[in-house]
């Protein structure tokens, strides 16, 4: 059974026309280990070529996501989708992605170049295209010199790299990378990040990238998708998820973000408004998440507030809440406060400094006023 | 006080370490080793004592004399060794990857017969494989042996016995090392393609393979040298070179021919170990592991 893989025969076309163009579907997956649920009814698509990442805290179910593209793991419920052709019953060998490991899981007995020579060797290739393609793809993650090295005697970036090429010189479908920079020191990791962005445009390969590092996944990741209990919260661009969160979960995953409770007053054609428990705030309509319903929170990010003494007053179409400083920390290239609203909620404020220091009318213990266009904020429900 | 740079301690440390082992290893095999090399190139008799007189030829008889006995231990030993590999490998390969929490219990249970004596096992298979046992009847029943035939003093009950005598040595380092794989490598071949069985083949296999060669080694080498059990499961026609050694070193005291044959046997041994080491790759046994 060592043959080019093969997708089901029987593997039926997904008619939703969204998955039809997609590399990767997931209709309606489940996975249950005994009682605990670790994915939740999850359905995703990943178009071809996309640098897609899932992002999420430790234990909400990425990795079974990931095994469960590659078919080390087995769906409770639902169907796996690669290429529009049904796999969930397909072996890992027979499906057309390839895993890098967290752990990089490079063979010990076998040389660099045997280590990425393993998956060719497996398809019916001839000895030539075999060595053509592995020196090909040693040279593209700069590893060329040490083809003859045993995985023990490279340092852990150069694993990775053997980990990366092993998988890309097979030229599957798509890639599954499971944390795959988890292992490294911080320079490595933005080294490797950027080496990895650039191998994914020279390729153009699907990518799922799977990591608990919400800079990692906003630096590299066309859509990013955030995971939390088994279930994808949000997905889109890094963009989106910043301006524009569906969820509380999702805005304070995604940086830092400042929430306050409200009650929606009234829905405009374009604006609506929000009452908090220090007068009312404008929102546009199209920032307001689907889902909310009356009992809402309102957000802002830390850089979209300007602080100003309270007795300035509000300036003529901005939000304003009022506040008293509480720390107040030089940054150099900012300034952070932290403001306590009249709600007892702490706001985070991040003004630019841009006088050469502290304004001291903005010390700890004054009252300020935080002001912001309304463009610029969004609102989630309130969770129960 | 002997004052030693840091340096200096360093490097004696590890020697320090050695000394028991080595000082063991000089009393009780080194010096005796000498001094049986003395022993197989003296001639007398057991009347008049022995006295040394370079006799090289005492090798050369003792190895026409007795080279049936040494390819029946080569033979005995090979077959107990193969099959033993082929029961241990199964058996470990559960226990390390599907026995789950009965692991430690079967460990135990494969280790239990070192609780009884050696030679008291052997006797058991005497019991075991006796004319009006069990064993033999059923035997007789399902027509693998004749109606009046036997399998005690028989090649098959002596093979039979280092086998089972010599299993544990062969399973635990099997164990060892199919247990030190890492799962996720058998994940990551059938991740580049391989199905299961390839992955056998192109993983598991040749990273088992220091176990498959630590455990032969364990089998092969005692078993060559064993007298017990063609001494209590076969008959003279069985004896092993074993059997030879003991006899006459004990009964005959033939003292040079007895150590000629001891020091035969173990460069045989030797000279066996390289080409099997050279086989397997050396490089594999050593690298592997890692
Ligand atoms: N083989 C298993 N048996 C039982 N429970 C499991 C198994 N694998 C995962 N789980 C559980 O499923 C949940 C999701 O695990 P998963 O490994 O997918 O998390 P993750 O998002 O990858 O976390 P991390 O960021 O820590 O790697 C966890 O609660 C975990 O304990
Ligand atoms: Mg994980």
């Amino acid at each position: 059974m060592e043959g080019t893989p093969i997708a089901t025969p029987e593997g039926e076309r997904v008619d939703a026309a969204a998955s039809s163009e997609a590399d990767i579907h997931l209709e309606g997956v489940t996975k249950r280990f005994g009682d605990a649920v670790a994915v939740d009814d999850l359905t995703l698509s990943i178009e071809r070529g996309a640098f897609y990442a899932l992002l999420g805290p430790s234990g909400c179910g990425k990795t079974t996501t990931l095994r469960m593209i590659g078919g080390f793991e087995d769906p409770s419920e639902g169907v796996v989708y690669l290429g529009g052709q049904a796999v969930t019953d397909l072996p890992p060998y027979k499906r057309d992605v390839n895993t890098v490991f967290q752990s990089y899981a490079l063979f010990p007995h076998l040389n660099v170049e045997r280590n990425v020579a393993f998956g060719l060797e497996r398809k019916k290739i001839g000895k030539d295209e075999v060595a053509r393609r592995v020196a090909e793809t040693l040279d593209m993650v700069q590893l060329g010199a040490l083809a003859k090295r045993r995985p023990g005697q490279l340092s852990g970036g150069q694993a990775q790299r053997v980990a990366l090429a092993r998988a890309l010189v097979n030229r599957p479908r798509a890639l599954l990378l499971d944390e795959p920079l988890g292992a490294l020191d911080l320079r490595l990791r933005k080294q490797l990040q950027l080496e990895l962005k650039r191998i994914q445009q020279e390729v153009g390969i699907t990518f799922v990238h799977v990591t608990h590092d919400q800079e990692e996944a906003m630096s590299m990741a066309d859509t990013i998708a955030v995971m939390n209990k088994g279930k994808i919260e949000q997905a889109g661009s890094a963009e989106e998820l910043y301006e524009r969160p569906h969820t509380a979960f999702v805005a304070n995953f995604l940086g830092v973000s400042n929430l306050v409770d409200g009650k929606v007053l009234e829905r405009g054609i374009e604006m609506a408004t929000v009452e908090t428990d220090d007068g009312t705030v404008r929102v546009p309509c199209a920032r307001m998440s689907e889902a909310a319903g009356d009992a809402v929170r309102i957000g802002v990010r830390p850089e979209k507030i300007e602080l100003v003494p309270a007795e300035q007053g509000v300036p003529d179409g901005r939000n304003a809440l009022r506040g008293r400083v509480s720390i107040a920390s030089f940054l150099g290239v900012s300034i952070q406060y932290v403001v306590i609203a009249p709600g007892g909620e702490e706001l985070t404020v991040i003004a630019p400094n841009r006088d050469g220091g502290q304004p001291s009318s903005l010390g700890v213990g004054h009252e300020v006023l935080l002001t912001w266009d309304p463009q610029h904020t969004f609102v989630v429900a309130r969770d129960a | 006080m002997l004052r030693l740079s840091l340096r200096t301690r360093r490097t004696l440390l590890p020697y320090l370490f050695l000394g028991p082992g080595l000082l063991w290893l000089i009393v009780f095999y080194a010096i005796p080793l000498i001094n049986q090399g003395g022993v197989s190139l003296m001639t007398g008799n057991p009347e008049q004592g022995y006295t040394l007189q370079w006799h090289f030829a005492t090798y050369t008889n003792a190895l026409s004399d007795y080279g049936t006995q040494f390819g029946r231990s080569v033979l005995f030993a090979g077959s107990a060794t193969v099959l033993d590999l082929v029961i241990a490998f199964p058996l470990a390969y559960f226990i390390a990857y599907k026995a789950g929490r009965w692991k430690n219990f079967m460990l135990l249970l494969v280790v239990l017969p070192f609780f009884t004596s050696y030679v008291l096992r052997t006797v058991a298979w005497q019991l075991i494989l006796n004319d009006n046992g069990w064993v033999v009847h059923r035997f007789q029943d399902v027509g693998l042996i004749s109606a009046n035939g036997r399998l005690l003093a028989s090649t098959k009950a002596v093979v039979a016995g280092i086998t089972y005598n010599f299993l544990p040595f062969m399973v635990l380092p099997l164990y060892v090392s199919l247990e030190k794989i890492d799962r996720r490598l058998i994940e990551a071949a059938t991740d580049l393609y391989a199905s299961r069985a390839t992955a056998f083949r192109k993983v598991t296999l040749p990273l088992a393979l220091p176990g498959i060669f630590a455990g032969s080694l364990l089998t092969f080498i005692p078993a060559c040298g064993d007298f017990i059990n063609a001494a209590l499961l076969g008959t003279p026609k069985q004896y092993m070179i074993g059997n030879v050694i003991q006899s006459k070193f004990l009964n005959i005291l033939d003292y040079p021919t007895a150590a000629a044959l001891s020091f035969i046997l173990m460069t045989a041994i030797l000279i066996g170990i390289l080409i099997y080491a050279r086989l397997l790759g050396t490089r594999n046994l050593t690298e592997a592991a890692v």
